[in-house]
């Protein structure tokens, strides 16, 4: 029956080819516009990762229970041992060492006395190691604005806004006023490299981005950290993965009676990401049904049209005494037949743009380069297991409920009329 | 039977008058505490959640509007000297060589680490004239009967809206005091210990200093010495100190 009906799309093109035409376009559409939504958003939360999360990350106890309140006096100690063995325990991974700091910007006038002061929200990274993937990792190439990145433990980037604020410019000084890890009081100066535009309001009014080693120094944090994130190695973030080693890094190194051993989160667990997570998941989903939906009653009145077009041929075959419920399986097979074939077709032209995305990716660097934003540059598309099934709800679905319903006519033909109708 | 109930009628009259004042009890507190000029020379014992660090120090104060201190150990904060000018706070730091002013929100940060804010150290309010004090009630404080005065604030700009003060009925030193926020949550509580005799004064030389919002468990001040009334050159209370 199915070899019967599969040559029957082969030989009859008239009749299969639009049908099949029209199923692939629209699961091609669906399974693309799946990937590309969900590459999107998995590049913000990649974005996210990057700057602020990493894919795991690696706090004290103390510290995670605080961490909004950045308490670098609960710091993690020793932790240039600590990532060695992390090296040697996931050596597909890289780990690098994060420090969030606040205080106060001092700019002094030629006298040395305050000429202009303001709050400071800051991050130190790895700006200046030979194999430091930071600067990269962060975008804040793009994002300068003046000067140059840093290539001392004393420079320092700063935002625009606040360069201006503060009255200071390129190559000049800034004294650094904060708590060193045991709360004593850091005065520490440091020369501005650059100046760069993080897009972000908070961190444009107040941003400064600086050297680890130079933080260290001046929080009395040597060997110290206060956050060690952790990047896996595949492009996009991996829950699963990302979940394994969370697990086994905390069975590991974790003591859930010492406040200050370590204890991993992977990004899903983060506080402020799950949500983003739960909202890109809804978002997905919620933009994705109204597609498949829009992309259903489409197929459906391909569905309806292609069971219309072949009214005069199922007269015939009534007139000439095939049984209706025969007639009525046969165009349901065939229908089942198109769908498979489409989707099949669609879901594979679909997946093939949408590779090219993930390995090409859009380069919206150039229309965003005014938007002066610290976000992904590259936009890509990614392929996740759902692509790979998504597009056969409304290829195989709809094309075979449309089928059912047009061939529902074929019931209340009356054979009577059959040849008056044929005749005309 | 008339003479009885006079009696009866003049005790609590009696012992009415025996009970100062809450402002009375805290004019014989600035009686007794207050000075021309001290000079001291001072250790700062702060338990952090890791670790107990010790940071000495010398300071010379002029009334409550002036003080000029320098610390001495241990050798990140040695050469940091710190003044203040009635409201006004400056601080030197000899590794960047710069003369800091402190003030807005950093006021409110911890004074190197330890329970007390540059704001608590500045300690500008005037409690006769922000506060209106009442005694609430008497409590024994290491085996010492206290009066309890507790202090309303006049306005919302002090930094805490309700004092509570546990004063010695004889030698009128606080020994203990407690800091509240307008909501009635404890914010800071100070004990005082080692009450000595020091002239004609009784002075504290150990406080004992905590945040209930931190972690650790507080800051010891300790007064190794101290110098009422001496005279101190009026150079050392200008930012041009600082640098020397």
């Amino acid at each position: 029956m199915i070899r019967f009906l599969f040559k029957g799309l082969l030989r009859d093109r008239n009749r299969s080819l639009l049908p099949i035409l029209v199923v692939t376009a629209g699961v091609t559409l669906t399974v693309f516009l799946h990937c590309y939504i969900t590459g999107i958003l998995g590049d913000m939360i990649e974005f996210s990762a990057k700057y602020t999360s990493g894919h795991v990350k690696i706090m004290t106890r103390a510290y995670a229970e605080n961490k909004n309140q950045v308490p670098n006096d609960l710091a993690l100690l020793e932790v240039n041992d600590l990532i060695s063995n992390l090296q040697k325990d996931y050596p597909t991974m890289e780990f690098v060492q994060r420090i969030n700091f606040g205080g106060l910007l001092d700019s002094p006038d030629e006298n040395g006395e305050t000429k202009k002061q303001g709050i400071v929200a800051g991050i130190a990274v790895d700006l200046i190691s030979e194999n430091s993937k930071e600067i990269d990792r962060i975008n804040i190439r793009k994002s300068l604005r003046k000067g140059r990145l840093p290539e001392e433990p004393n420079e320092v980037l700063i935002s625009d806004e606040f360069a201006d604020k503060l009255e200071v410019e390129p190559g000049g000084t800034v004294t650094l006023i904060t708590s060193t890890m045991y709360g004593g009081m850091s005065i520490q100066n440091f020369t501005i490299a650059g100046t760069i535009e993080f897009g972000v309001q908070m961190m444009d009014r107040s941003g400064m981005i600086a050297d680890i080693s130079g933080i260290q120094n001046a929080m009395d944090m040597n060997n110290v950290c206060g956050e060690i994130l952790g990047f896996l190695d595949s492009p996009n973030y991996d829950d699963i993965k990302a979940m394994n080693v969370e697990n086994t890094f905390n069975d590991k190194y974790s003591d859930p009676n010492d406040e200050f051993s370590p204890v991993m989160t992977r990004l899903k667990n983060d506080s402020i990401m799950s949500g983003y997570f739960d909202y890109v998941d809804s978002f997905v989903g919620i933009i994705v049904t109204v597609f498949i939906l829009a992309m259903s009653i489409v197929l459906w009145n391909t569905g309806l049209i292609g069971g219309l077009r072949r009214y005069g041929e199922v007269g015939v075959r009534l007139a000439i005494g095939e049984e209706k419920g025969h007639i009525y399986r046969s165009m349901i097979y065939e229908a089942i037949l198109i769908g498979i074939v489409g989707s099949f077709l669609g879901t594979l032209v679909g997946l093939g743009f949408s590779y090219w995305l993930q390995e090409a990716g859009i380069n919206v660097g150039d229309i965003m380069k005014n938007s002066k934003m610290m976000m992904p540059s590259v936009f890509r598309a990614h392929i996740t297991t759902p692509a790979y099934y998504i597009g056969f709800i409304p290829g195989l679905f709809s094309v075979t409920l449309g089928t059912m319903l047009s061939g529902i006519g074929i019931y209340k033909r009356k054979t009577a009329q059959l040849f008056k109708e044929l005749e005309t | 039977m008339k003479r009885l109930a006079i009696i009866l009628f003049l005790i609590p009259t009696i012992i009415w008058a025996q009970e100062p004042t809450g402002k009375e009890i805290l004019e014989k507190i600035d009686k007794n505490m207050a000075s021309k000029s001290t000079i001291s020379t001072s250790k700062m014992l702060i338990h952090g959640a890791r670790q107990t660090r010790t940071i000495e120090a010398k300071s010379w104060g002029m009334g409550d509007e002036k003080s000029f201190t320098e610390y001495l150990a241990p050798a990140r904060e040695k050469g940091t000297k710190m003044l203040k000018l009635e409201d006004k706070l400056w601080i030197y730091s000899p590794g960047s060589d710069r003369t800091i002013q402190i003030s807005g929100h950093m006021l409110k940060q911890s004074l190197m680490g330890s329970d007390l804010s540059y704001e608590d150290m500045m300690d500008n309010v005037k409690l006769l004239e922000d506060y209106d004090a009442g005694v609430i009630g008497s409590e024994i404080v290491n085996e010492r009967d206290c009066w309890i005065v507790e202090l309303q604030a006049k306005t919302a700009e002090v930094n805490y809206q309700i004092r509570k003060v546990w004063v010695d009925k004889v030698r009128y030193i606080p020994l203990k005091e407690e800091l509240y926020a307008k909501s009635g949550k404890l914010l800071k509580r100070m004990e005082l210990f080692d009450i000595t005799k020091i002239g004609n004064r009784w002075y504290p030389k150990k406080i004992v200093f905590k945040d209930m919002l931190k972690k650790g468990d507080g800051t010891e001040f300790i007064i190794d010495e101290i110098e009422f009334d001496k005279e101190i050159p009026e150079y050392i209370f200008t930012k041009a100190a600082l640098r020397k």
